[in-house]
C-alpha cells in the first residue's frame, strides 16, 4: 500500500503556477527524491505535503487519510509529518536533548529519555545530550535535525536540501549515512535536492521536476539510462543530442550510423528525431578506423572528456583514459558502444542549445 | 609599520579623553566625603528618589513590554487589516518626547480639559471628580513614558520575531506544537535577548527623563540633581547624586551589552526566505488592528492632534519674532552639534578602520557611553570643570593683566555643544561606522597601491561614498539636540531660549496652549528619523 499519495496537486495562482498537476506515490519504507533546478517548485511541493503551504487543487493522502485538498487543510502540527529543514532550524536556546524531546513531550520521562538516547546513538552523537546547537559542526547539526524529526516516529519524513549547507566532500558520505539511518528506522521519506549525486546516493526512486511539473518518476538507473524527457537527459549526467532519421520502428539513422532504438512517441518512418549520446556511448580506441576531430578537451583527472566533431558539424562527447592525451585539432579513433539509443521528438533550436550548454560549460 | 599609524591612534585617544573629561571629573567626586547637604539628602529625599525611580522603571518595563511585544508579534507573524500602515506607524511615538506627551495629556485630562468637561456633562460631576485619575502622578508618568518608549521594544522584538525564527516556527509546527506552545516555548524565549535589550534602552530613557517627572511633580534622581544644583549650588552633593544615578545606568548598560551579544548569537544561522504570514480574518483581524492601533493612537495621533489644535488656536499670537528667534537658536545649535558630532564620528570610525587595536576599541567604547548617561548628569559633569577653568583663568588674568575674561566656556554655547556631542556621539558613530563597513577594505588597499595616503583616501574615497551616511548621522543628532531638555536647561547661556526650553517654561507656567507651537515643531522634526528608520527597515525585509 502506498504511504504517501500526491494526486494532481496544483499550487500557486493562475499566472504563477508553482506546481502544475503533480502525481507521485511512495510505498511504505521507500525513499524518494525530487531533483530539479532551483525554482522548479520542488520545495513548494514538500511544503504542501508538510502542510506549510496551501494547495489550490488535487489531493494529498498520508496512508488513506486525506490531509490536503482544495477544501481540506490539516494543520501542520496535526499531520505527524517530520521535516528536516534546509537550515536545520534547530532551536538555538535548547540543548540537543531538549531539541529532540520537543516533539515527544507526550511520552513519559523514561520513554522520552530512552528514545533520545537511542536516536543519539543512531546518529553517532551519543553523549551530546547537554550540548547546544551552536557547539556542533554543520554535519552534526544536520544529524540532530534528522533525529529531532525522527523522534515522534512520523508517518513520513521530508528533507529539504538537507546537505546544501555542508562541505562538498561531506555531502555524499552523509547522504549514505542518512540513508542507512532511514532504513534502520524503516521510515518513508521524501527528499528534495538539486544535486544528482546526493539523489542517487540516498533514493530508491527519483523524480525530476521542471517548471512546476514532474517530468519523470523512476529508479535512479532508469532516470539516467532512459530519460523520458530531453531536459532530464540534459540535467542528469552529460550528453549531447544529435539529429537522426527514423528508419523503422526499431532503428534510427544518424551520423554515428544505424542505431537500435525504441520509439515511444508516434514517430513514423522518415521523421527527424533527436538522439541522446552519452560520453560513455562513444569509446576512444586508437586502433579504430573511424576517426573524428577533437574540437575541445577537458582534463578531469581520471579521464579526458573530448568534444568531437561529426562530419556534418554536430558535436558529441567522448570519455577516455587520462593518459590518452590528444591535442585540439587532431583526429582520434573512436568506436560506438551503444546498444540502445534514447530518442526524443526533434528539439527546437533553443532546447538544443540548453542541451549543449552543459557541454560547452564543461570545456 | 605600526609607528606610521600611531599618530592616528594618538588623535583618537586624545579626542576620547578630552570629550570624556567631564565624566572623569565626576567620577573623582567618588572619593570626596559627603557634606551635610548629602547627609541631609540621604535622610530625607534620597529614599524617595530611589523608590520613585524604581517604580518608574518597573512600570515602564511592564508598559513597554505589553505594547511592544504584542504589536511586534502581530505585525511579524500575521496579516491583517491595516498592517501595511501600522508596521511603520507603530514607530511614530519615537517622534514624541516624553515631556511633550505629558503636557498634551495634562491639557486633555485636567479639570477644565475636554475629557473631564464632557464626562461632567453626561454624569454626576461629583462622581467624575472623585473617580477621575490624576494624570500628574507617578502612574501618569509611567503611562506617558511607556507610550513613547515602547517602540524600542517593538523594533527589536519585531526583528527577532521575523528573522530566521520563521523556519524554526515551522519546524516546531511539524513537531506538533500549537500556536500557544510556539509563542511561549519557541518565539518568546528566542526573542528574549532582543526584548531585554529593547527594555533596557527604554529604561535608560526613563532614568534620563527630566521633563515628565519634573512637570508631574514626581521626585526622582534627575529632578533631585537639578534641584540640588540650581537650588543649593552644591557641586559635591550634585555630583554624588549624579554618580548614584550612573550606578543604576551602568547596571542597565551591562544588561544591554550582555543581551545584545546573546541576541546576535541567537540570530546566527542561514537566513531563510520568510514564508507567508498567517492571514487573520473577520473579528481576529479587527482585534489585531485594535491592539496595534492603540499605541499609535495614544502615543502619537491624539497628542499630535492636541498640539496641532493648540498651535492653530495660538497661531496669530504665537508666531512672532520671538518664535523665529527660538527656531534660529534651536536650529543653529542643533546644526553645529550635528556637524561636530559627525566629524568626530568620522575621525574615530576611520581610525578604528585603519588601526583596529585594543586601544582604539576601548576608546570607542568609552566615548560612546554618552548615550546612556542622562542629560542632567552630563550637564552637571560639563559644568563643573568648565566653571573651574573659567574661574581660574579669570582670576589669573585679573591678577596679572587686570582684565576680566568672564565665562569663556561655561556660560557660552561651547559648553552646550560639548555636552550634546558627548551625549549623542554614539548615534553618529554608529551611522558612520555602518556606512564605512559598506566600503570594502580592498578599495583602501587599491588606493594605497596607487599612491594615495590615508588622508587622501579619507577625503577622496570615503567622504564622497559616505555622504549618505553622514547626512543621516547629521539628521539624527540634529533631531536629538532639538528634543533635548535638561542639558539645555542647565547649560544654556543667560537668556538663551530654545524650542524645548520654551515649551517647558510655558508648560511650567500653566500656559499649556502656548507650549503647543514649539512642541509641534519639535515633534515634526522628530518625524525625520522615524521616516529614515522605517525606510531602512523596509529595505532590509518585508
Amino acid at each position: 500500500m502506498s504511504k504517501l499519495t500526491v494526486h494532481q496537486i496544483i499550487s500557486g495562482h493562475q499566472e504563477n503556477q508553482v506546481l502544475n498537476r503533480i502525481d507521485l506515490n511512495l510505498k511504505e519504507g521507500e525513499i524518494g527524491c525530487l531533483l530539479g533546478p532551483s525554482g522548479c517548485g520542488k520545495t513548494t511541493l514538500l511544503m504542501c505535503i508538510a502542510g506549510l503551504h496551501p494547495v489550490q487543487d488535487g489531493e494529498i493522502y498520508l496512508g488513506d487519510k486525506l490531509i490536503s485538498s482544495k477544501d481540506v487543510q490539516l494543520e501542520a502540527e496535526q499531520r505527524n509529518i517530520g521535516v528536516v529543514f534546509q537550515d536545520y532550524a534547530l532551536f538555538p536556546h535548547m540543548t540537543i536533548e531538549k531539541n529532540i524531546a520537543f516533539g515527544i513531550s507526550k511520552l513519559n520521562r523514561k520513554e522520552r529519555k530512552q528514545r533520545i538516547n537511542q536516536l543519539l546513538e543512531l546518529i553517532g552523537l551519543a553523549g551530546f545530550n547537554k550540548r547546544y546547537p551552536h557547539e556542533l559542526s554543520g554535519g552534526q547539526q544536520q544529524r540532530v535535525a534528522l533525529a529531532r524529526a525522527l523522534a515522534p516516529k512520523p508517518g513520513i519524513l521530508l528533507l529539504d536540501e538537507p546537505f546544501s549547507g555542508l562541505d562538498v566532500e561531506l555531502r555524499e558520505s552523509l547522504a549514505r549515512e542518512v540513508r542507512s539511518i532511514l532504513k534502520t528506522e524503516g521510515i518513508t521519506a521524501l527528499m528534495v535536492t538539486h544535486n544528482q549525486n546526493e539523489a542517487f546516493a540516498i533514493a530508491d526512486s527519483v523524480g525530476v521536476m521542471k517548471d512546476g511539473k514532474l517530468l519523470q518518476w523512476d529508479t535512479p538507473y532508469n532516470i539516467y539510462h532512459q530519460p523520458a524527457h530531453p531536459f532530464i537527459a540534459d540535467f542528469i549526467g552529460q550528453g549531447a543530442l544529435i539529429q537522426g532519421t527514423v528508419c523503422d520502428c526499431h532503428q534510427v539513422l544518424t551520423e554515428l550510423g544505424l542505431l537500435k532504438a525504441s520509439l515511444p512517441f508516434g514517430a513514423t518512418i522518415g521523421d527527424k528525431v533527436s538522439v541522446l549520446v552519452r560520453p560513455d556511448d562513444i569509446r576512444h580506441n586508437d586502433d579504430s578506423e573511424w576517426k573524428l576531430e577533437v574540437t575541445n578537451r577537458a582534463f578531469r583527472g581520471s579521464h579526458f572528456l573530448f568534444t568531437l566533431k561529426l562530419p556534418d558539424g554536430e558535436k558529441v562527447l567522448c570519455m577516455s583514459h587520462s593518459h590518452h592525451d590528444h591535442p585540439v585539432g587532431s583526429k582520434i579513433g573512436v568506436e560506438l558502444e551503444m546498444d540502445h539509443a534514447i530518442v526524443f521528438p526533434l528539439q527546437q533550436e533553443s532546447e538544443m542549445s540548453t542541451a549543449f550548454a552543459t557541454l560547452m560549460e564543461s570545456n | 609599520m605600526t609607528t606610521r599609524y600611531n599618530k592616528w591612534v594618538v588623535i583618537a585617544v586624545t579626542t576620547t579623553l578630552l570629550l570624556t573629561t567631564p565624566l572623569w571629573v565626576l567620577v573623582s567626586f567618588l572619593f570626596e566625603p559627603g557634606n551635610e547637604n548629602w547627609l541631609h539628602l540621604v535622610d530625607t529625599l534620597l529614599p524617595e528618589y530611589i523608590i520613585n525611580s524604581l517604580w518608574l522603571m518597573f512600570g515602564v518595563t511592564i508598559g513597554s513590554l505589553t505594547l511592544g511585544v504584542s504589536s511586534a508579534w502581530l505585525i511579524s507573524q500575521h496579516d491583517f487589516f491595516g498592517k501595511k500602515i501600522l508596521h511603520w506607524a507603530l514607530l511614530l511615538p519615537l517622534a514624541m518626547p516624553a515631556y511633550i506627551i505629558a503636557y498634551t495629556y495634562t491639557g486633555l485630562l485636567e479639570f477644565e480639559g475636554p475629557v473631564q468637561s464632557t464626562l461632567r456633562a453626561f454624569f454626576d460631576p461629583q462622581t467624575v471628580n472623585a473617580w477621575f485619575p490624576e494624570v500628574r502622578s507617578l502612574q501618569g508618568a509611567i503611562v506617558m513614558l511607556s507610550l513613547v518608549l515602547y517602540p524600542y521594544v517593538y523594533l527589536l522584538a519585531r526583528t527577532a520575531f521575523s528573522g530566521n525564527t520563521q523556519q524554526i516556527m515551522n519546524a516546531s509546527r511539524t513537531l506538533g506544537a500549537g500556536p500557544y506552545r510556539r509563542f511561549f516555548v519557541i518565539a518568546l524565549p528566542m526573542a528574549r535577548p532582543a526584548v531585554v535589550a529593547g527594555v533596557t534602552l527604554a529604561l535608560m530613557e526613563t532614568l534620563a527623563d527630566f521633563g515628565t517627572v519634573q512637570y508631574f511633580g514626581v521626585p526622582t534622581f534627575t529632578t533631585g540633581i537639578y534641584r540640588t544644583w540650581t537650588g543649593f549650588g552644591d557641586t559635591t552633593t550634585t555630583a554624588q547624586l549624579a554618580l548614584l544615578l550612573l550606578a543604576f545606568v551602568s547596571i542597565l548598560i551591562a544588561i544591554e551589552l550582555w543581551s545584545r551579544k546573546k541576541a546576535e548569537y541567537f540570530a546566527q544561522g542561514t537566513k531563510s526566505a520568510s514564508l507567508p504570514a498567517t492571514k487573520l480574518s473577520g473579528h481576529k483581524s479587527g482585534l489585531a488592528f485594535m491592539v496595534c492601533l492603540i499605541p499609535v493612537a495614544f502615543g502619537f495621533l491624539i497628542p499630535a492632534t492636541q498640539l496641532l489644535t493648540w498651535s492653530i488656536q495660538n497661531a496669530e499670537t504665537g508666531f512672532n519674532s520671538e518664535f523665529l528667534t527660538l527656531i534660529w537658536n534651536s536650529f543653529h545649535l542643533a546644526a553645529i552639534t550635528a556637524i561636530v558630532a559627525a566629524s568626530i564620528a568620522l575621525l574615530l570610525a576611520y581610525v578604528q578602520r585603519i588601526h583596529n587595536s585594543r586601544t582604539t576599541r576601548l576608546s570607542k567604547r568609552i566615548v560612546t557611553l554618552g548615550y546612556a548617561i542622562p542629560g542632567t548628569v552630563i550637564a552637571v559633569a560639563v559644568m563643573i570643570p568648565f566653571a573651574w577653568l573659567d574661574n581660574t583663568l579669570d582670576s589669573w588674568m585679573r591678577n596679572t593683566f587686570n582684565i576680566s575674561t568672564g565665562l569663556l566656556l561655561s556660560g557660552t554655547l561651547f559648553a552646550l555643544v560639548f555636552a550634546y556631542t558627548f551625549r549623542f556621539l554614539s548615534i553618529s558613530l554608529q551611522t558612520v561606522e555602518s556606512g564605512l563597513k559598506q566600503i570594502k577594505p580592498s578599495m583602501d588597499d587599491s588606493a594605497r597601491t596607487l599612491g594615495a595616503n590615508r588622508w587622501t583616501i579619507l577625503l577622496k574615497i570615503h567622504l564622497p561614498l559616505l555622504n549618505r551616511s553622514l547626512l543621516v548621522a547629521f539628521l539624527l543628532v540634529f533631531v536629538e539636540v532639538l528634543k533635548e531638555l535638561p542639558t539645555t536647561l542647565i547649560l544654556r547661556p543667560f537668556n538663551f531660549n530654545t524650542l524645548s526650553v520654551k515649551a517647558y517654561e510655558m508648560a511650567s507656567d500653566e500656559r499649556l496652549a502656548d507650549a503647543g507651537l514649539p512642541a509641534l515643531l519639535i515633534v515634526l522634526t522628530g518625524l525625520i528619523p522615524v521616516i529614515l528608520l522605517s525606510k531602512a527597515i523596509g529595505k532590509s525585509h518585508v
